[in-house]
């Protein structure tokens, strides 16, 4: 199959890789960030009484980032609220972390079997939707 | 200061266009996000991409949803990337899942298979939902599943993906059929 694609050194681009895009240049090329290793799923908090106003170096995507972070929200859902990659948004968060403004957890992950409490609790939350 | 919730992960799987996106749009309570996760042949251990032309980068789509249990338990759906040149993306959404909804279509049934294959594989709980198309010639369910040559213990129900009833009781068929693979049924409340 390789052989019939001579040229293509990425089988993730072909023809129905969506566009060949540049999304570092909101972060001015940076790709390193030290929230380089934040799962998707981890949580982002900004720190009680941060005020985003009283950091002018600040971009748009980092005031927003900060006010979607008032309650803890998943690495995931801030990439889809601010429409931007997550490798973008984890090197804004870094940014963010390294300024002290927000805060990283990693999910409680539900221990192992899981409890009967919890499975109870996930159906019926489940049916009251 | 609010605490922080546990989190689940299910995922959501299937071939291109099997209705993945419909599902998480139906049972999430955030409008339908999407992520995108960006590949690029720059190594990670470079610093700087900028000025190197030759470099690319392309992104893949992952629906996300999120259903909150309660205020010390969210449920986090993710939509598997469709193509199968994403694979790699797979076992970082996959570390850690409680299991995985499969969509079926029964014009397409081979395209589950992969999907299939990879949860059973690495021993990751599933159920197959078989999207009812309009206009999509109604089967049986023994007859798909003999098609798909599933495991009779592996639960497998018809669904509209556009509907959050019909959504809702794939997860709760996996719910219940993680709570089984442990031996024990979910007790009744």
């Amino acid at each position: 199959m390789r052989a019939d694609r001579p040229r293509s050194r990425h089988e993730w681009v072909d023809g129905a890789a969506g566009p060949v895009v540049r999304p570092y240049t909101l972060t001015g090329g940076r790709v390193r960030s030290p929230a380089l290793g934040l799962g998707l799923m981890a949580l982002v908090r900004a720190d009680a009484g941060v005020d985003p106003a009283a950091h002018p170096l600040l971009q748009p995507e980092h005031r927003r980032l900060v006010e979607l972070a008032r309650r803890a929200v998943p690495v995931a859902e801030l990439a889809a609220q601010l429409d931007l990659a997550v490798g973008v948004v984890r090197v804004l968060l870094g940014d963010l972390l390294t300024r002290g403004l927000v805060t990283v957890y990693e999910p409680a992950s539900v221990p192992r079997p899981y409890d009967d409490d919890i499975l109870k609790a996930v159906v019926s939350g489940l049916r009251a939707l | 200061m609010d605490r922080i919730p546990m989190a689940l992960k299910i995922l959501v799987a299937g071939g291109f266009g099997v209705g993945k996106t419909t599902l998480v749009s139906a049972l999430s309570e955030v409008r339908p996000l999407q992520t995108e996760e960006i590949l690029t042949d720059a190594g990670s251990d470079t610093d700087d991409i900028s000025g190197v032309e030759g470099k690319r980068t392309t992104t893949v789509a992952m629906d996300f949803g999120r259903i909150t249990i309660n205020e010390d338990l969210q449920v986090y759906l993710f939509g598997t990337p469709g193509q199968d040149r994403f694979w790699f993306l797979w076992d970082e959404l996959a570390f850690g899942a409680l299991g995985a909804v499969v969509l079926a279509d029964t014009r397409r049934l081979a395209d589950c298979f992969p999907s299939i294959d990879y949860f059973e594989q690495r021993g990751i709980p599933f159920v197959v939902g078989v999207n009812c198309f309009e206009g999509a010639r109604r089967f049986g369910l023994e007859s798909v599943r003999r098609a798909i040559d599933l495991d009779p213990d592996v639960p497998l129900l018809l669904c509209d993906a556009r509907e959050r009833q019909s959504g809702k009781l794939l997860l709760i068929s996996l719910v219940e059929h993680v709570a089984r693979q442990r031996g024990e049924p979910v007790p009744v409340a």
